[in-house]
Formats: structure tokens, sequence, C-alpha cells
């Protein structure tokens, strides 16, 4: 019996449909120890954690294959319950708490204590009374186990956040027999403070004999908690490693470096950026966007450049063009060929030259239910009042210019549909793309900001589309600005490249800087220090 | 820690919370003084709709809990109940026995609606409300096909006071007078006290038994405190005189003012002796004081002769007062079990409840069960106390005038306590009765009270669901 | 098969059910040897005078606030407009053309419908401001604020210092009666423009022109910008915002709109029945057009003009014939009001339980 491990999980591997999200990755940790569990975004954490969940997501597209034991036994764990009952608990991003209960309510949601009644016994458990003294017992003692003297009898919509994460980690330790539990991203949302205090009860948990799987980017919070770890890139296990054998350049490195596909040959990266002048110039720009906050970002790009914003989820790079088209409420200096953005008037950016393509194919950047020609020209329909026609006292669309330009457009970026009237709905996922880069396009824009470009699309189109962004900078001098969080394809067709991390420029880099220069910027944060 | 709030602060957020209860205070009182009616008119018509209505707003309180919203659907319990009333009339049951049969028959077809009802709504999670609202209308639809087609066209037959002539469909009104009018009303006390003396008995005898077989405490000296009292009030009333007044079925209000008084002074100095005694607190039990000055002041207030004759002019009828009152109990002790904590997690969060093992679309569905079967169980204690069955009218306004009490009350979409929902059916019926008269003093025109009262009732329930939107939305 | 089986998925199982029910009822006509060429005149008429209500739903469902249930709204002011239009004539207003009495009748209406239009935008523009707070429970807020509406017309109604005889009550009444008849006024005055016979159906060609020209322009303006936009507000906010385009403005366009016509069409309708209903006869109306609409083709979503015209040719034309046909079977019987709720409530909760799965 290999009691050593608490959990195993071993040769892993996971498909959704033909993508292949997790391969052969193994992860082992024993009890009491604190393992962290780091990656990029899409290297597959989540996906893992999913299935040791048993979350429905999994079992309904094919399962998993590899086995994953528990204290030496294999388990098939099919649903949240099963995990629950194995041992296993989850300390949620986004808490899965109720405001409007008092602590001890919170933290025996589904598990309430009760006696029976004479009702319960003609018909059944569900009508037994709770047993409010017990439950308050049992609470206190779990907040006590974490060194939390909050009354637990206060409503928890009258704690602060950083409580309410305290509170949901004590309805896992009240769990009967819990061995593992697993903290997801824990410290995103917490100031500074919180998130001490948040690392010493993982300590203090982990002393306990309670194993601890910790998901996050942070590496000093790494260094300073963990006791191992796991780095995963692109779905496969890199590396396994103890803290006290490594460090942070090391985990960088791994969490970053990976062989760069030449995307775009050299040859067409010609172009001469000496003299241009400033196309756009962001000062101190803050951007309240809730998942990506922006606190202070200054930059010029040139005319004609093509410049990449990079960095990892959550960290503000998405926050900036959301900013910038005024999506989310923001601040700052913007100028545009000189002329200044007004931040808080809708759609001033497009009126000034931006255009913007979304990250959020489905749920920003299209109109579903309408044509593919629709969507292609609403913009300029809207913004430019072009592709209408006299019709006596006002001006109605013409239909005919919107279908040739349409098919041009389909043509030029090879847009696979059945014609310009199919409704984007229908189109897979890179041709959506396709379709919202023909939108934008159509605005013949001075600055054309594209978010995520090639998420989800195969290597063909992908080199279509980059090579197609070059070339139209050649041919328009038009300004690119591309976000994304995959640095191969940002150091293949990008200038210069800004890495943003915790809201803020971290380095302005080359396409052509090492990795571990890379992987650095990315990871730069405040807890701790090491600021560079 | 949480800081004090400033005096000014506090009493401005009260205010505010609870303006609509306020604003229909305002105008009930307003609406007494203009109509120029006395107490004793007021009070005797309040107190019969009170007890027409108030179980009917009570069954709205469950699915507010479960986050089902307002349920405009009740009108299907009400549906239910009246199907039975029909065929308790037909085939010529009367009195209690009516009544016993009535809810026999309509306690499983509320439950079979209560589950369709129940069923759409999970399909149509977020847009309960006007689900609820329009399966309503549809509801009534089917109803006036049965009512007006089936029964005498499909189901023979005959019988000239109830069925068209023709012998197709039933006539509009059908007259409970003889059958089942008061057959709740008119139980007498000394009944309702047999009946509950024998149930205590039993109850607790089946405790002790269970305690024996399970080999638990017996906690023998509460039971025979139990069984001792129980005894002693049964005794008591073979005694004479207190015989002759239990044998009545209605209570004068200042009787029941009366009893409710000594009830709360015993209760709280009950309560005071125990404090102490248990948990040797010092200090003055300054909540139980008060109610027992409460208390007292109501008895003070039923020595002034305005007040003394409005109170006698009111009789209250006892066992449909005691179902009222049961219901409330049920309602706190149904919150406090398992099933009512889950309903709670589900109503304030799906997500939260659906990752805690609780299966989210069976508690919304029993939910509506037991909010349907309260709600036909209210609509015959309305017919049984109008005397009259509408046949097509009776359960058409329902749920609206329901609906429009308990927001009257201060309830709200989220949150609707058996407080409010009892403050509302008495505020809203107060201005319900004084709109008409109302009207006749300001304008000449009795009908403007009319057309006020259904308004009021329409713009509380907008107003209600246009400040959930507004408040879910920051 | 497949191809037949997504078709009638898509096609929906309710619309189906309502056609053979409808094509049923013209062979129950014939069966009862009834006057099938004036009921066919009779649906045409319904079909023209529902129309421009019905077509109200277009603009609400498109600028993305739902199927307006709170029509009632509108209709409240096209009343309003109604009724100052009758006051006008006794004012003298159409004096000059009491020479000929079908220009006067005309004249009196077309006033009527400025002001049905006039009073119902300004109505919507509020409206618009008030659904615009509720995002998300737009349907149930205006059910209700249409049923206060009517509430509160009903006092209006009293107290309102109309004096035409043909609209209050005579001698000791107080305020206006409950049915006013427009025959001095504008009753059938478009039913009547070149309309004709086919046998011995009448085809009231004036209203059919006027809902199809009233169609017309609605159409025309979602082809114009600004109706592209409001489509795109309608369909997916965040895109929209993401243009640059005020979501809230075109919302209360949409609604404006909408209540507008609601306004038109009340009047219209009243011109062909005759008579002008107050008091709580407009209560459910507002459900009767959002079934109608939902009949023909349209969901809480997604909503054009091709699917208020055939829907309310089946709600309506379904209705003209089962009054009569259930007459014959079962005489003196409310059968066909029953069927008329039962189906109506029926496609909006149909409707309603779809919605979740057209997702946004």
């Amino acid at each position: 019996m290999d009691d050593e491990y608490v959990l195993q999980m071993q040769h892993i591997t996971k498909n959704y449909g033909s993508n292949q999200v997790l391969y052969d990755v193994s992860i082992s940790v024993k009890p009491g120890e604190i393992h962290a569990l780091m990656g990029e975004n899409g290297a597959g954490k989540s996906t893992l954690m999913n299935i040791l969940f048993g979350m429905s997501m999994i079992h309904s597209t094919g399962g998993y294959e590899g086995t994953v034991l528990i204290n030496g036994e294999e388990v098939k764990i099919m649903s949240p319950q099963q995990a629950m009952e194995a041992g296993i608990g989850m300390v949620h991003q986004e808490f899965m708490l109720i405001p409007g209960f008092t602590v001890t309510e919170n933290i025996k949601i589904g598990r309430e204590i009760t006696t029976p009644t004479i009702a319960s016994l003609v018909f059944g458990k569900d009508l037994e009374k709770l047993d409010r003294k017990k439950m308050a017992q049992d609470a206190r003692q779990a907040l006590n186990t974490i060194g939390m003297d909050i009354d637990e009898n206060t409503r928890l919509g009258t704690l602060p956040v950083g409580y309410m994460q305290f509170v949901e980690i004590a309805r896992e330790i009240d769990k009967t027999g819990v061995k593992l539990l697993v903290f997801d991203e824990p410290t995103a949302v917490l100031t500074e403070s919180e998130a001490e205090r948040l690392l010493e009860v993982m300590r203090m948990i982990s002393s306990k004999g309670i194993a601890i799987i910790f998901i996050t980017h942070r590496l000093r919070e790494v260094m300073d908690t963990a006791d191992s770890m796991t780095v995963l890139r692109d779905g496969e296990c890199v590396a396994r490693r103890t803290i006290s054998e490594t460090n942070e350049i090391e985990i960088a490195e791994l969490m970053v470096g990976r062989k760069i596909e030449k995307l775009v040959d050299d040859s067409v990266k010609t172009y001469d950026l000496a003299g241009s002048r400033v196309a756009v110039s962001i000062k101190d720009l803050v951007v309240d966007m809730p998942s990506e906050r922006v606190r202070n970002v200054s930059l010029d790009i040139l005319e004609g450049e093509i410049f990449g914003i990079g960095g990892l989820a959550g960290q503000g790079k998405v926050g900036i063009v959301n900013g910038l088209m005024g999506m989310y409420p923001a601040l700052g200096e913007i100028t545009v060929m000189g002329e200044y953005l007004e931040l808080d008037k809708l759609g001033d950016a497009i009126h000034k030259g931006f255009a913007f393509v979304s990250e959020d194919r489905r749920g920003v950047g299209l109109l579903l239910d309408e044509s593919i020609e629709n969507n292609i020209v609403f913009n300029a329909i809207n913004i430019k009042k072009e592709y209408l026609s006299n019709f006596g006292i006002t001006k109605l669309i013409n239909t005919r210019a919107i279908r040739r330009h349409a098919q041009e457009m389909i043509r030029i970026l090879d847009i696979r549909c059945t014609g310009p009237q199919q409704k984007t709905g229908s189109l897979s996922g890179g041709n959506q793309q396709k379709v919202c880069l023909a939108g934008a396009l159509t605005l013949n824009p001075r600055v054309l900001m594209v978010s995520e470009p090639t998420r989800g699309i195969d290597i063909g189109a992908k080199k279509l589309i980059l090579e197609y962004l070059v070339k139209l900078r050649e041919k328009e001098k038009t300004t690119i600005i591309i976000i994304s969080s995959e640095l191969a394809e940002l150091r293949s067709i990008c200038d210069r490249i800004a890495i943003v991390s915790d809201g803020r420029i971290s380095e302005i880099l080359k396409p052509d800087a090492s990795d571990a220069d890379f992987g650095l910027a990315m990871s730069n944060l405040r807890v701790g220090g090491d600021q560079k | 820690m949480i800081e004090q709030k400033s005096s000014n602060a506090y009493v401005k957020d009260l205010l505010l919370n609870n303006s609509v209860v306020i604003l229909f205070v305002v105008l009930c009182v307003g609406s007494f003084f203009v109509s120029g009616t006395t107490l004793n008119y007021l009070l005797p018509e309040l107190f019969i709709r009170i007890s027409r209505n108030t179980f009917m707003v009570l069954s709205l309180l469950i699915p507010v809990v479960a986050g089902l919203g307002l349920n405009f659907g009740i009108v299907v319990g009400a549906v239910a109940a009246q199907i039975a009333v029909f065929w308790v009339v037909y085939w010529g049951f009367s009195g209690f026995t009516g009544i016993l049969l009535c809810i026999l028959i309509c306690t499983p077809l509320a439950v079979l609606f209560g589950y369709g009802v129940g069923a759409l709504f999970n399909r149509m999670k977020g847009s309960e409300m006007i689900g609820g609202l329009v399966m309503g209308y549809f509801f009534d639809g089917l109803y006036q096909l049965l009512f007006l087609y089936i029964i005498g066209g499909i189901i023979p037959v005959s019988n000239p006071t109830m069925i068209i002539a023709g012998g197709i469909g039933v006539k509009n009104t059908i007259d409970l007078m003889g059958n089942l009018k008061y057959s709740l009303d008119n139980v007498p006390m000394i009944a309702i006290l047999d009946v509950v003396f024998w149930i205590v008995i039993i109850l607790t005898s089946i405790q002790l038994i269970y305690r024996l077989i399970k080999k638990q405490e017996l906690r023998l000296k509460k039971a025979l405190l139990v069984l001792s009292l129980a005894v002693i009030i049964y005794a008591l009333s073979y005694v004479p005189a207190l015989s002759s007044f239990l044998s009545t079925d209605r209570l004068l209000l200042l009787n029941a003012i009366e009893l409710g008084v000594l009830a709360t002074c015993i209760y709280n100095i009950f309560r005071i002796i125990r404090r102490r005694k248990e948990y040797e607190t010092t200090g003055l039990p300054k909540k139980e004081l008060l109610y027992i000055a409460v208390a007292l002041a109501a008895y003070a207030i039923t020595y002034i002769p305005v007040f003394e004759s409005a109170f006698v002019a009111v009789r209250l009828p006892v066992l449909t007062y005691i179902c009222i009152g049961g219901l409330c109990v049920f309602m706190s002790w149904f919150l406090n079990t398992r099933l009512g904590q889950n309903m709670s997690t589900v109503g304030q969060s799906r997500t939260v409840a659906t990752s805690s093992g609780i299966n989210v679309d069976r508690t919304r569905i029993i939910a509506m069960i037991m909010s349907t079967v309260l709600a036909s169980y209210g609509q015959l204690i309305s017919l049984q106390n109008i005397g009259t069955f509408s046949t097509y009218g009776a359960h058409t306004q329902v749920g609206q005038f329901a609906i429009a009490a308990l927001l009257v009350g201060g309830a709200s979409v989220h949150r609707a306590t058996t407080k409010q929902a009892v403050l509302g059916v008495i505020l809203f019926h107060t201005l319900f009765i004084l709109s008409p008269l109302a009207g006749k003093a300001l304008f000449g025109n009795a009908q403007i009270g009319e057309y006020f009262r259904v308004f009021v009732a329409y713009g509380v329930i907008a107003m209600a669901l246009a400040l959930h939107a507004w408040r879910s939305k920051k | 098969m497949n191809i037949m089986k997504k078709g009638l998925q898509s096609f929906g199982l309710p619309r189906i059910i309502i056609i053979c029910f409808f094509l049923l009822l013209f062979v129950l006509a014939g069966v009862y040897q009834m006057d099938v060429q004036t009921l066919l005149g009779d649906v045409l008429r319904r079909w023209a005078m529902y129309g421009i209500l019905v077509l109200a739903m277009v603009p609400s469902i498109q600028c993305g606030i739902g199927p307006n249930f709170g029509l009632t709204i509108g209709i409240s002011g096209g009343l309003v407009g109604a009724l100052v239009s009758i006051e006008l004539r006794d004012l003298g207003f159409y004096v000059s053309f009491d020479s000929n009495p079908r220009l006067s009748m005309l004249v009196g209406i077309l006033v009527a419908i400025i002001l049905a239009l006039l009073i119902s935008s300004i109505m919507g523009i509020f409206y618009g401001l008030l659904i615009n707070r509720v995002k998300g429970s737009e349907m149930t807020v205006s059910t209700y604020v249409g049923f206060s509406i009517v509430a509160f017309m009903n006092m209006m109604w009293l107290l309102l210092p109309f004096k035409s005889s043909t609209s209050i009550w005579p001698l000791g009444g107080t305020g206006l009666r409950n049915t006013i008849s427009l025959d001095e006024n504008f009753s059938r005055v478009f039913n009547n423009i070149l309309g004709f016979y086919i046998g011995r159906t009448y085809v009231p060609t004036g209203m059919i022109i006027v809902f199809l020209l009233t169609c017309l322009c609605v159409w025309l303006f979602t082809r114009s910008r600004s109706g592209v936009i409001m489509q795109a507000a309608g369909a997916n906010p965040a895109y929209a915002k993401a243009a640059g385009i005020n979501v809230d403005k075109m919302r209360i366009i949409g609604t404006t709109i909408s209540t507008a016509l609601g306004g038109m069409g009340i009047v219209c309708y009243a011109q062909s029945y005759g008579f002008l209903q107050l008091y709580n006869a407009p209560l459910m109306m507002g459900f009767h057009c959002v079934a109608a609409a939902l009949i023909g083709g349209a969901s809480i979503g997604k909503a054009r003009i091709l699917h208020v015209i055939l829907g309310t040719f089946l709600f309506q034309g379904m209705i003209a014939v089962a009054l009569p046909v259930a007459n014959q079977i079962l005489p003196e019987s409310s059968l066909s009001e029953v069927f008329r709720i039962i189906i109506s409530n029926g496609i909006i909760l149909y409707a309603l339980s779809k919605a979740k799965e057209e997702i946004r």
C-alpha cells in the first residue's frame, strides 16, 4: 500500500474533441504538504482540477485517461459530491457563499445537523429540525482551527470580503475526513495583508496534516509558502521540483519557455520604423475592469508599429484595450495622432480611428443571429455612415454594395462559409474570428487593436491572419496593437512587446529577448518586493 | 467593528425601508377620516376579510423563500379548491363533513397542479413571475372549459340549481348556504378543545413510546407537565360557566383581546422566571417587560367606549383564526427544518445550493406544491365564509389581491415574513373597505374609490417589481 | 426524415396545432353549411384592424425589451387622442368639411391618429425611461405598469372634463361612457375606402392599405441606419456598446415607437369596430397582441414584420371563425372566448419556456 502520498494523479490525458488539453500529466502530493501547481493560461491546470473534482464537463466530453489514487487506493470520482466524500475540498475563486446567511449557516450549507421530529418520522429526514446549537459549536471549532475569531452568528454580508474566504476555508475543514484542499488563485482578490493572512492560514492547515494544492502565478508566494511544485505547460508536465531545490528564475523559464515556431517568415518583417511619429500616446491610464484592473500604464506606440501587449490573465492587458474603447470606466491622457481621446465619451475611440477586435467573439464581437455581411459592414454603417443609399428623404442600407464588399473580405481572409448570408453563429471559431477582423478592417482604421487574434484557430489560419496583419501594416501604414497570451505569436511579428503585470507595464522587450526575461517580467508581483 | 449609526441616519433608513407600509398607513388613516365612517362599521368588515384572506396570503411566503418570487400562479390552487367545492355540493354533503371532504379532494388535485407548475417554472428559471401570471390565465381558460362544457357536456350531471338550463355548464353562482357556508367558521370552541386535547395526549404518548423503544432519555417530567396541563384545561371546560362560553363558535373581539392580553402576560412572566432560574441573568428583562406593557395598554384601550363598542361588534370565527395562527406557527417551524433551510439556500443562490449537493429542481417543485396546496385551503376558507360561490369569478383576482396585500405589508420579491403578510392583509383590506366610502365623500362618486383601490393593487405590484429589478441590478 | 423533424422543431409544434385548428374550423363551417364567404370577410376585417396593434411588438422586441405586455399604455394614449378628436367635432373644428361627410370623417380620424401618436409617443418616452431601469424584468414590470395605467385611466375617465354628448353619460351620469359610438365620427371610414365585394366577402381595402403602409414604414425604419443600430442594441447590448452605441437610448426609441403604434393601432381598431371601448376593455389586449406575434413566428428575442402579418391573420382569423362555429355547436356559449384564452396564453407559455434556449 503506497501510503506515502495522499493524492496521486498518474498519466492523466484529456481531449476535448480533437483538442488535446492534457497529455500524460502526473502530480503527487504528500499529506501535510503544500504543493504549488503552476503554469500559464491554457496550460491545463483548471482541467486537471476539474478531473479531480468529478465535474460533469469532463464526463460529458468523453472522460479522461489515467488513474487517480487517494491514499494509495484507486478512485473514480464522477461528481463533486463524491469528491467531497473522498476527502477532497476546494476553495473556489468565486466564493460559494450566501451573504444573507450567518457564518454558521454558511459553514454548514447542505450538511446541517438535525434532530428527528414527529413529522420527520412520517415524512422523512427532510423534516428534521435544525440543531443550531451543535452547528454553532462545529462552526466555532472550524474557525478556531484557522485562527479566526469572528463571531459565528454574524451575517456573512456584514463581513469584509477578505474574511469571506476564510469562512469558505472553514467550511471545507469542517467537512469530516478532509484530506486535501485545493486553493484556486486564492490571493487574486485579496489585499496585501489579507494575502499574508491567507498564507499563514494555509500553513496552519497543512501543519494539521491536510495536504494543499495551491494554484497560483505568484512566484513570491510559491517560494515563501510551498513545499514542492509542479509546472504545466501546454498540457504537459514539464517539471516537478521541491522548492528548496529551485529559484524564481528557473520557475519563470519553465513556465514560459518553449521552442518558438516560426509563424511568419523573416523576410516579411522588413519594416523600418526609424523616423515614424508617435501614433498612440498613453499616459497614466487607469481602467476599472473587474478582473483585469489597470493601475497605471504609460506607452508610446509609433505609427506603423506592430506593438504587442502580453502578460498573464488577470494582470490587466485586456483591461488596457477595453478602457481605450470605453467598455469600462477609465482615466488617463490618450492622444491619437495628436488628437485627444475622450475616454468617458462612448465610442470616441472608434470615431477617432480605432478599430477593435475583441477576444470575446461570441459575446462582444459578433451579432450571432445576423449574416456575415451584416456583421462585416455594421460599424461602417454605424460610424462612417457608409453602405447607405438615398431613398427619398432617408438613407437605407445598400444591400448590393454590402454583398460585394462581404464577398471581397471572404475571399481575402479565406472565410469558410456557405456565403455572405450565412449566420455567423453557425461558423467555426476561427472563421468567426475572421469575420470580426473583416469588420474591423472595413473601417480602414488608423489603429487596429486585436485581442487574442488567433485563439482557438488552427495553425494554417493562424499564419494567414498574422501574415495579413504584417501586409496590412506595410501597405496602409496601419498601427497594429496585438494583445495576446501566446508569447509565440507576439514574438513572431511584433516590433516591441510590453509585458503587463499587476496592472502596470512590467517591461518592454524586443521579441528576441530571453525566455527568462519574459518569464520574470510576467511573474513580477508586489507581494514581497523584487520590483524591477 | 461596525459603527453605531447616528440616530438620524437610523431613522432615515427605517423610513426608507418601510416606505410602502408607512404610505399605506397614511392612506388608511386619511381615508378613514375623509369617509366619515365609524370603527363599528370598519372593524367587523375588516375582521371578516382578514379571516377570509390571510391564509391565502400566507401561502405566498414559501415561494418567496425558495427564490421563485411572487407566486402569480396561486390561482391554480384556488381552482383546485373550486373543483372540490363543486363536486362536494353536487353530491349533497354539507357542514364539517362537507369541508373535510373538500380538503380530501382538493389536496391531491393541488399537489398535481403544483407539481405541474413547479416543473414548468424549472424550465423558465428567471421568468417565473411572468410565467406564473400567464399560467394563471391559461388555467382559468382550462377551468372555464371544464366548468362550461365538460361538466354537463361530457360528464353527465343533472341538478337544476347548479347546472345551466340546457344541461351543459355550471351556473354563474352557486349558493353555499345550507351546505358549506360557515362549515369551518361554525365549529364550536368546545369541539376544537376536545380534538386538541386528544391530539396532545396521543402525540405525547407516541413520543414517550418512541423514546422507550429507542432507549433514549425519557424526559418524563416535561411530558407529565404537558399531560397534566392538558387534563386540567379539559376538566375546566366542564365547568358550567365556561362550558356555555365555549360552546359558541364565535369569539367577540373584546374577549379575544382579553384572552390575548392574559396569555401574553402569563407567557412573558413565565419567561422572566425561567430566565432568572436557568441563566441567572441580572438586570431588567427589557423585551418581556415591553410585551407586558403593550398588552396592558391594549387592555386599557378596551375600556374606551368607542373601542369597546367596536370590539363587541366583531365576532371572530375561532377555528378559522386557529388555522391562520396554526399556519403562522407552521411557517416558522418549517423554516427551521432541513427542507426549509434548503429552500432558503436555493432561494438565495442556486449555484451555491447545487455545489452543496442540494437538488435545486426538486426543492423548487416541493415549494410550489406546498404553496399550491395551502392556496387551495385558503380558497376553501374564503369560499365557506363568503357563502356564495361565484363560479367564474372567484379565482380570477385572488392572486393579484393576495400578492398586493403581501407587498403592502412590506414584503418584497426576495423576502417575506409572516408578520408582513398579516400586516399587509390588515392594511390592504382596510383601504379596500374605505376607498369607495372616501371616494363618495371626496368626489361624490363611490366608483372612483373602487377604481382607486384596483389602481393601488396593481400599482403596488408594479412598484415592488420595479424596485426588485432596480435593486438586483446594483 | 431528419430534415422534416428539424423543420418541425423550428416551426414549432404550437404553430402547427393552431394552423390545423384553424383549418378544422373552416371545415366545420362548411359542414354546418355556414356562410363561409361572409366568414372570410370577417377574417380579413379582423386581420386588418388588429394588425397595427400587433405590429407594435416588432420595435419593442427588436430593441431588446421583449414583447410589449404594457401595450395598454399606448392604447390609453390612443383613446385619449380619439376622444379629443370627438370633442373637436362638437366644437366645430371640422365645419369646413361639412359638405362632404366622408371627408369630414376622414379628417376626424386623421386628427385622432395624429393626437394619438403624439400623446402615446410622450408616454412611450417615460415608459422607456422606466423600462431601462428594470433590465431583466421588463416583461413583468411592463405587465403591471400596463394594468396600473388602465386602472388609473378608469379613474380619469370619470374625472376628465369631456363634454361631447357622444362621449359622456346623458343626464344624471358622471364621466365617460363604457362604449362610445363612432357613427358620427369615423366609424368604418378606412374600411370603406375602396372597399369592394367578392361575392359575399367584403374586402376592407382602405384599412388593409393603411395597415400595409404602416408595415412598410416600420420596415423602412429597420433598414435605415437608426433601425440597424437599434436592432444591434437589442440583439447584443455588449456588441453595441463596443461599437459606441448608446444602448439605453436605442431602447427608449424602440419603446416609444412601439407605444406610438399602440396608440395609432387602437384608433384603427376602433374605427373598424365602430365603437371606442373604455375602462377595463383594453386590459388584456397586450397579451392578445403578444400571442398573435408569437403565433406568427416571433419569439421573445426576435421579431419580423412577416411574423406580425402571418400571426395576426392566424390568431384573429381563428377567433373570427371560431365564434360563429362554436355558436352552431353549442348555441349561446362563449366557447370561442375560452379557446382564445387557452390558446393565447398557451402560446405565450410555450415561448417563455423556450426562451432560455435562445441564449444571447
